[in-house]
């Protein structure tokens, strides 16, 4: 071995290592940032290093890759507002799924016909799951920024379509494993996974965004992980490895906070079917300005209930202003999170934050629900199947079992919603028609500053 | 691949499968989106496999894909370190916040 190859090595196991020390640092918002200067430092050396390999004769192509990549990126970073961190996160799982798919491909066409089975087999995962993430993840992009329908969208037949496909996919794989030399088996196999991506994320609701995004994450990450197997790189493997049980630990969480399986989300297509029984009988009552103010104002505790409805709103300056007059008036205000609020995991956190929120007022459902009897408002924002009471009371619910935030249990309870149609999931929630509750109707944004400005005369 | 690589690169990546879900299990719900963008970014550890292929001149099909994956592979890990310290720069305790609004 030459010395630049014991360099090189060197260069990938501290990278190795920082991944590890990054990503440990992340247990706590103190120590989170700094954890991630240790990474990004070590995938700078993984680059550096690199460079030097030995089969590198020009760099033209790289470097002019590396600044168009970089300006992108970094243009990416810093314009994005935090609102719209669902669909970027999509868009960079294609990214980098696509990135494993094409090295997968160009190994291919390089050395497919004289590699052995384990590599081809290696390959073949690598360039299947890069594919399909490829697609699934922009379908999934398409879908949170509104360009595709939200809705699932199913067709007669969709489950056999689809059983086809993913046959066919793993035939061709098949195929190539025993003629290696079968380039129009393997491109056969490379267009057929990038079908079945499509394939996979369209019969899929918007409200089941969070899993779907966890999934994708974990199938970018295991194909990063595969080429590693394909190059004999450790690092490729241990960072694709670190993101892909990432992913998948993100996946079952979000699953669980929702009492549903993986297979339910992925194939169940909620979200579809409306018009389900449920314990919602009487009127909904609706409160003005004014009164909802007063209630607010001479509150001891206030609950804020955040749903992907202020994401959408924008609302999250808004609430952190009303929020914070009401601590100056002595008010104790706190934020309780579900775990599948928003479109992500976290989603809310992350807005809340961006609106200077300090994150000990961020309580998670477990922390915050015993708190609910005891608290005088709870202010549902945008939030709806999170809160729905039948998913505890009513076995027959689509929800049952789905854990909630207990609005309910709190001495009232004000909804700011857009209009009185249904949430994503299309049920009804029986919370809206309590005698506690009272519906304030409007923007998000503007219901909260008017809220405010009526509080200070209050 | 000889057997010796295959069994090693075997235990990598069990031990790194091992090792991930102890790190990120420790991980607070709070802290999820930035969680998904840093691995994610991390992932994009694909660059030094695309970058050896956009240099290494086998074929011209090779080193046009080789180009595509640096670039969007870049994309990936700006993007995502950059997003991730953004997101992170946000969440503050108390005091520092209120020595931010002073």
């Amino acid at each position: 071995m030459s010395p630049a190859h014991y360099f090189i090595e060197a260069t990938y196991l501290l990278a190795s290592v920082f991944f590890v020390l990054g990503l440990k640092a992340m247990s706590h918002p103190e120590t989170a940032r700094r954890g991630m200067f240790l990474a990004e430092a070590g995938m700078l050396a993984a680059i550096i290093g690199t460079l030097m390999h030995h089969e590198i004769v020009s760099y033209q192509w790289i470097i002019a890759g590396l600044v168009i990549g970089s300006i992108v990126g970094a243009l990416m970073a810093i314009w994005v507002p935090m609102t719209a961190m669902p669909q970027r996160t999509a868009l960079s799982h294609a990214f980098g799924a696509l990135a494993a798919a094409l090295v997968g491909i160009a190994e291919y066409t390089i050395r497919g016909s004289s590699m052995g089975g384990i590599t081809l087999g290696a390959l073949g995962l690598e360039v299947m799951l890069g594919s399909l993430t490829t697609t699934g993840s922009l379908v999934a992009a398409g879908k949170l920024q509104g360009v595709l329908r939200g809705t699932p969208i199913q067709f007669k037949g969709q489950h056999i379509v689809n059983l086809v496909l993913f046959s066919a996919t793993v035939g061709s794989f098949v195929y190539v494993l025993l003629h290696p030399a079968a380039a129009a088996a393997f491109f056969l196999m490379v267009g057929l996974a990038t079908v079945f991506g499509v394939m996979l994320v369209i019969p899929i609701g918007s409200a089941d965004m969070p899993v779907v995004m966890s999934l994708l994450n974990s199938y970018a990450g295991l194909a990063a992980s595969a080429t590693g197997f394909v190059l004999s790189n450790n690092v490729l493997i241990i960072a694709g490895t670190l993101d892909g049980f990432s992913g998948l630990i993100l996946s079952v969480l979000m699953c669980r906070a929702m009492n549903r399986s993986i297979t339910n989300v992925l194939f169940g297509g909620f979200g579809a079917v409306a018009a389900v029984a449920a314990n919602a009988d009487g009127t909904m009552r609706e409160i003005n300005l004014e009164d909802a103010a007063v209630q607010l104002a001479y509150a001891n505790r206030v609950i804020f209930i955040p749903g992907y409805g202020l994401a959408t709103a924008q609302a999250q300056h808004a609430v952190r202003e009303l929020g914070d007059l009401l601590e100056h008036r002595g008010v104790t205000v706190k934020y309780a999170i579900h775990p599948v609020a928003g479109r992500m995991p976290g989603h809310m956190n992350v807005l809340l934050a961006e609106a200077n929120i300090p994150y000990s007022s961020l309580y998670e459902m477990e922390q915050i629900n015993p708190e609910f009897p005891s608290t005088d408002v709870a202010v549902v924002i945008g939030a709806n199947d999170v809160v729905n009471p039948d998913a505890r009371d009513n076995p027959k619910s689509p929800i049952a079992g789905m854990p909630i935030l207990e609005a309910d249990r709190a001495k009232s309870v004000i909804v700011l919603k857009r209009g009185q149609g249904r949430g994503f999931s299309g049920l009804e929630n029986p919370l809206f028609y309590k005698p506690v509750t009272a519906m304030l109707y409007g923007d998000a944004k503007n219901s909260l500053t008017q809220l405010t400005q009526a509080v200070q005369h209050a | 691949m000889n057997p010796a690589v295959l069994i090693a690169s075997i235990y990598v990546f069990v031990l790194a499968a091992f090792l991930g879900y102890q790190v990120i299990s420790r991980v607070p719900p709070l802290l999820h989106t930035p969680l998904m963008s840093a691995t994610n970014a991390i992932s994009g550890i694909s660059l030094i496999g695309s970058i050896v292929i956009a240099g290494a001149h086998h074929t011209q099909l090779s080193t046009i894909l080789g180009f595509v994956a640096v670039t969007t592979a870049t994309v990936n890990v700006v993007g995502g370190f950059g997003i991730t310290d953004r997101m992170l720069k946000m969440f503050q305790k108390r005091q520092q916040q209120k020595a931010v609004q002073k």
